[in-house]
């Protein structure tokens, strides 16, 4: 019987096993949870009972012949791919995956330079050579914007060689490219498009979205369900289109995945993608109808922005994602790192990210009206007690980076440490960055320049939480002896 | 048959009322509501299985909550009220004639209408002229209100649930924004005796210590909530709720009472030596 999107073959797999209560000799080594009593009462005995191995009834992640493969037809069906592969090692891994398909040692690949870090990892690992398109830049918000077609088109006629393109898409701010024209760009020169569409999973299930990389003709992307989708911290899924040699791709995945895949994720994936598939539109509808309920409360309140598809500028702002819930906070005198600091510690909120001037709130089908209301009121009050005049902040520049060397040379060449003040003029030979959002500052192979320092210092000052350095606390940085 | 009512105040400790019969059950969209009838305690309102008020012990809580402020506070003419669906705070307040405007704040419609029905006692001043029903979140009600009230009461629910955001700071920083410069706020402040309890009610203390110059807190014995040892919280900007109190001019009101009188005013604000310590612990 042909299966449909109200199956999930791994869940349904796993409540079959657990009532046959197959005796255990074989890995984890807790068994069920009975040997580690302490982390099965923290995690709960359903949770312990289906923590198993991969074994013939369950399948294989490694080499899926039977409920896993059935589960990933299912998940192409219900994302529009041709092919889907479900990934445990994050977003990042699909990411991984997706250039070192793309490309080996000495391609070239177009991106943008605010990218997540785990794309210019993948080219320290598969010695690519990226070619930056530097992002548009809205300098009230002082943040990236996408792709502009005019200067892909540039990079295009200046690379013809590139084996492909990558786009962010949304951006974590819910910024979209224009994606069907740059797919359309790129296949007419031979390119792959490569979508990093970590915070686009609803772009696949609810109405009224921009619209998604499978959609737009794009050949690989990486959906981070864990972010919209509802399942479990660190699963993913790799959506592949028709051009995409998805045996190949397997092989490529493999590198570097663990052959003990979760079945936590892995089952985790499957129910998010039935709940998907068969109620994510009324899900998104909630989640927008409460973010746009807060953008206007908060905007409301005065001096913050939480801004949205007033952006929209035909180019580098295509489209915005109107589910996230983005507000730049330098009108009320605060960083979005302060605001965000004082949401938790004075208010016990927590929010995903705030940089230099802008918060990013994650609203989800999980919220509560009343925990918006919090939001708001706590938003409200903190301009209250803590405003001051506006003057005088630091906007976050997009600063365009000087690449002297590729990721991989830099990364693995011999390097000294330097402190940080005196660092300026050399090339950097590791990853500065804020997490979140995990976009560097520097990456590998860059020239330190005076502005650089300066704005990486403003961002420790005002706590933002720095990381990427082999140096902890980020006074000496790492650059190319 | 024996038909009980039981709420569990810990993980070991139930209480349970004998009920005659249920007069009303349903859902709204925040929560379940409940009304029954009982020989010990007359009728009584239950909201996700939690008591909120008996016919026979109500008039400790809404006279406790409603006269300390208003015995405190010289002139107070616009007072808002928070939560208080049953109407029970509406009707302690209708008796001051002093008092020009009431505002209530009532996040569900419901339970107001279930109280109008089922619970007379309390839900009999609805129909002032001076008082004014808002059905919203008091969260969002109070972010836009500015200098304008001299007395905001806030009887909410438990710090869990639909009255969880009357428990944050980001509410009695709005309460403090709302009231004039001499406002005082008062609310329901939980229960020092069980651990869990105990916890909710230092860090509701904490966040108004935060809020507000003048914070104290006051007691008083409610049978059927859970040790029937309840507190509330006195916050103020201007007034001390015993120093700046006269109880003289009150007791010229002539408001009859059956719990609340001037020296009790006085005295409920002495408190046992352990939960001194609860609140000196996060002040």
């Amino acid at each position: 019987m042909a299966l449909s999107q109200v199956d999930a073959p791994i869940y349904e797999a796993l409540r079959k096993f657990r009532r046959m209560r197959v005796v255990p000799f074989d890995v984890p080594g807790h068994k069920r949870g009975r040997g580690n009593m302490e982390l099965t009462e923290f995690l709960g005995e359903d949770c312990m009972n289906v923590d198993v191995n991969s074994m013939k009834p369950l399948d294989n992640l490694c080499h899926p012949v039977s409920v896993i493969k059935d589960a990933e037809e299912l998940a192409a069906m219900a994302f529009g791919a041709a092919n889907a592969f479900f990934m445990v090692g994050g977003t990042t891994s699909a990411v991984q995956a997706m250039i070192m398909y793309a490309c080996k040692s000495g391609d070239k690949i177009i991106m943008p330079r605010n990218v997540h870090r785990s794309a210019i990892n993948a080219l320290i690992l598969c010695d690519a050579t990226p070619v930056y398109v530097n992002p548009d830049v809205n300098h009230q918000l002082g943040i990236s914007l996408g792709m502009s077609v005019s200067q892909v088109e540039q990079a295009i006629r200046e690379n013809p060689d590139a084996k492909a393109i990558m786009v962010n898409n949304p951006t974590y701010y819910g910024i979209c490219s224009d994606l069907k024209r740059i797919t359309e760009l790129a296949h007419a020169h031979g390119m792959l498009v490569l979508v990093d569409e970590a915070h686009g999973t609803h772009f696949y299930f609810g109405e009224n979205f921009p619209i998604s990389a499978m959609a737009a003709g794009a050949d690989i992307a990486s959906a981070s369900m864990h972010k919209s989708g509802g399942s479990l911290t660190q699963s993913s899924f790799l959506l592949m289109g028709e051009r995409i040699n998805a045996d190949y791709m397997r092989q490529v995945v493999n590198l570097t995945q663990t052959t003990s895949a979760s079945y936590l994720l892995l089952s985790s994936l499957d129910i998010s993608r039935k709940r998907l598939a068969l109620s994510g539109s009324v899900i998104f509808e909630k989640t927008v109808e409460m973010a746009e309920y807060a953008r206007e409360e908060i905007n409301a309140v005065g001096g913050f922005y939480a801004f949205s598809k007033e952006l929209v500028n035909g180019d580098s702002v295509y489209d915005f994602d109107v589910s996230k819930l983005s507000v730049h906070t330098l009108p009320v005198g605060l960083a979005g790192i302060e605001v965000y600091d004082l949401l938790r510690d004075e208010y016990d909120i927590q929010i995903e990210f705030g940089d230099i001037g802008n918060i990013l709130a994650y609203v989800s089908v999980g919220d509560r009206k009343r925990d918006i209301e919090r939001l708001i009121s706590a938003l409200s009050e903190i301009k209250r007690r803590f405003g001051r005049s506006g003057a005088g902040m630091l906007t976050q520049e997009y600063i365009d980076p000087i690449v002297a060397e590729t990721p991989r040379r830099a990364f693995y060449a011999e390097k000294k440490a330097l402190p940080l003040k005196e660092s300026a003029g050399h090339v950097c030979s590791e990853f500065v960055m804020c997490y979140p959002p995990g976009i560097p500052i520097l990456a590998p192979g860059e020239l330190i320049t005076e502005e650089i320092v300066e704005y990486i210092e403003y961002a420790k000052a005002k706590g933002c939480q720095m990381t990427g350095t082999e140096d902890i606390n980020m006074e000496r940085i790492n650059v190319l002896a | 048959m024996e038909l009980w009512f039981t709420e569990r105040h810990t993980p070991n400790v139930k209480f349970s009322i004998k009920v005659d019969h249920q007069l009303y059950s349903g859902n709204s969209e925040f929560q379940r509501i409940d009304v029954f009838d009982s020989k010990e305690f007359g009728r009584f309102l239950t909201l996700d299985g939690y008591m909120m008020l008996t016919e026979k012990d109500e008039f400790i809580y809404h006279e406790m909550i409603t006269h300390t402020p208003m015995a405190v506070h010289p002139d107070p003419k616009n007072i808002l009220v928070i939560g208080a669906g049953d109407g029970g705070v509406i009707r302690e307040l209708t008796r001051y004639p002093s008092v020009e405007n009431i505002d209530l704040v009532e996040i569900d419609e419901l339970v107001v209408e279930v109280s109008k029905k089922f619970l007379p006692t309390t839900a009999c001043r609805f129909g002032d002229p001076r008082v004014h029903v808002y059905y919203e979140d008091g969260v969002k009600f109070i972010r836009r209100c500015e200098d304008k009230y001299d007395v905001i009461i806030v009887d909410s629910t438990d710090p869990f649930g639909p009255g969880e955001g009357l428990f944050t700071k980001e509410f009695y920083g709005s309460c403090s924004k709302a009231l004039h410069e001499d406002g005082i706020m008062v609310n329901q402040h939980e229960s020092p005796f069980y651990d869990e309890d105990a916890a909710a009610m230092q860090r509701s203390h904490k966040r108004i210590v935060e809020s507000f110059p003048i914070s104290k807190v006051y007691q008083a014995h409610i049978p059927t909530y859970p040790s029937g040892h309840w507190l509330f919280g006195f916050a103020s900007k201007k007034y001390h709720p015993t120093n700046d109190y006269n109880g003289t001019k009150w007791s010229m009101l002539g408001i009859k009472t059956r719990y609340y009188n001037s020296r009790l005013h006085v005295g409920a604000f002495a408190l046992p030596n352990y939960v001194e310590e609860l609140l000196r612990d996060v002040e």
